[in-house]
């Protein structure tokens, strides 16, 4: 994977996280740091808190104790209008689009516009949003309701409603699950295109490998709550580790 | 099942009752910090007041004219009694006004109106879709729930005052229909018994009636759990919670209402 635009500056920097529900103890002790201009896969079995993590991280859940750093701040330490500041850095692309369904896609994409950005036209709006959406290939569906679209086609407004605020940093939740393999490497290669265009950092959050080698440029194995593994796609898989293994014999078909 | 779990099980129930009655507190007094913070999304309100009107108008009209058309027919007979059915139009209306037409409305807005908004802002929370407009920094609270709590409390009044028009459309043509009143004579004895703290306390449970659809509506959406079972949850306990309090808030502005008419 080509590694542009990174620098060694962080943007995210987690240090020793835990997070329960209950009884269930699903983070404990992570540390993560992601660099400027860079893309981190976090792979894991379901269930296993990657979810959690990025909410942390967009400030929907708050940690029972550790560091989460985001672009300077501690996340759990702002107050509301600091917290919308920090959000408004942050694209999230949700695992199930999280599109409006009463809204068409225009609407989708208008309404964060409009109501984080002051004294903006008519005109503005709408070339704004005729810009992402071609960003993301799906120009001719601008008229059209959610219900209409097809998974991938969701996934791309989805994203394209993120980039309208040109956000530094994007956070991927499963971008290819339930979707056709032509879909996915259409996904990833858009993955690709908002890093090198919109100069994101991104967590990708998958369990789909094919994903991980082709869109980060480090991957992250959470297992038990915690890291196992972080490095590049290679240097994660050559091991003897039996449960990293056999998410990659699953997933190749070996 | 040994006394030791039975206090387990009762003690959690209890403390779930409780929770739930703080949780609505909370909810009920963020709608009112929300509610004068900030920008309106007045778009979204008069959306959502057309939404409500136009949704219950056909079945509020239904129920209003046929309540008052068999109130009306059901009376009669005891009236007669007594030699008193030109008594009729002031009684019915007397009825209608005081009670039944803020009732009919406020019963009919709870199941279509309270589960609409339940089982809509349920599937928002459940599809992340309320999740989503947090992360891009627009308040869902006050887009998805000031919008519908406002928008109910004032549209359910109008609705009320609909049901009542209808409903003494209603008695009339039962009126005129056996007794031959005229359309003028029926609203003139109608009229006569209404006083201004009849009108003003339907009014004033009209208001309380749509503010309690609205609030227990999003209340349930808001923090519906996730899956599409607690879509239905939230639909169906918004129904059934609103219709309980609507009742409670009856009884209590009735008593007030009272205490002002010696």
């Amino acid at each position: 994977m080509e590694q542009t635009n990174q620098t060694e500056e962080p943007v995210i920097e987690i240090r020793d996280l835990y997070k329960s529900f209950g009884d269930l103890h699903v983070l404990q002790g992570v540390n993560l740091q992601v660099d400027k201009g860079e893309n981190v896969v976090v792979l894991g079995r379901s269930g296993t808190g990657k979810s959690v993590l990025i909410k942390i991280i967009v400030g929907l859940l708050r940690q029972d104790s550790g560091m989460c750093n985001v672009l300077g701040r501690e996340v759990s330490e702002l107050n509301e209008k600091e917290l919308n500041d920090i959000r408004l850095k942050i694209g999230f692309s949700f695992q199930n689009s999280a599109l409006y369904d009463s809204m068409t896609v225009r609407e989708n994409l208008e309404f964060p516009l409009v109501r984080n950005t002051k004294n903006l036209s008519r005109a503005d709006i709408n070339e704004q949003v005729e810009f992402v959406l071609d960003a993301v290939g799906l120009l001719q569906t601008i008229n059209q309701v959610p219900s209409e679209l097809s998974g991938g086609q969701r996934k791309r407004i989805g994203i394209a409603r993120t980039l309208i605020l040109k956000p530094e940093i994007m956070l991927y939740d499963e971008p290819t699950a339930g979707l056709d393999p032509i879909t996915c490497l259409e996904i990833n290669q858009l993955i690709n295109e908002v890093k090198e265009k919109y100069h994101t950092s991104s967590i990708i959050i998958t369990h789909d490998l094919t994903c991980a080698r082709e869109t980060g440029d480090r991957i992250a194995m959470l297992l038990d709550g915690k890291f196992l593994k972080q490095g590049t796609f290679e240097e994660v898989f050559n091991t003897d580790e039996e449960r990293i293994k056999s998410f990659y014999d699953y997933n190749f078909i070996q | 099942m040994s006394d030791n779990q039975k206090e387990k099980v009762y003690t959690k129930g209890l403390d779930s009752a409780l929770l739930a009655v703080y949780n609505g507190y909370v909810f009920f007094l963020r709608f009112f910090r929300e509610a004068f913070r900030g920008r309106m999304e007045l778009q979204e309100l008069i959306k959502q007041c057309y939404a409500i009107g136009n949704k219950s108008l056909l079945l509020i009209g239904l129920t209003g004219f046929i309540t008052g058309m068999v109130f009306t027919k059901q009376s009669r007979p005891s009236l007669a009694e007594f030699g008193a059915v030109s008594w009729l139009p002031s009684l019915v209306a007397i009825a209608i006004v005081r009670a039944l037409a803020a009732l009919v409305t406020a019963l009919i807005s709870a199941g279509k109106v309270g589960s609409s908004i339940g089982a809509e802002l349920g599937s928002m929370r459940v599809t992340e879709q309320i999740d989503a407009m947090e992360v891009s920094a627009v308040n869902p609270f006050k887009f998805l729930v000031v919008t519908r709590v406002l928008a109910s409390t004032i549209t359910i009044p109008i609705l009320m005052f609909y049901c009542t028009a209808v409903a003494l459309l209603g008695a009339y043509l039962n009126v005129t229909l056996n007794e031959g009143t005229s359309f003028i004579s029926f609203f003139e004895n109608a009229f006569e018994q209404i006083t201004f703290l009849d009108v003003g306390t339907s009014l004033a449970k009209a208001v309380a009636y749509g503010f309690t659809i609205g609030i227990v509506g999003c209340y349930q959406g808001y923090n519906a759990s996730k899956g599409t079972e607690g879509v239905g949850k939230a639909a169906n306990s918004a129904v059934v919670i609103s219709m309980f309090l609507i009742f409670i808030e009856e009884v209590i502005i009735v008593q007030v209402s009272n205490y002002f008419r010696i």
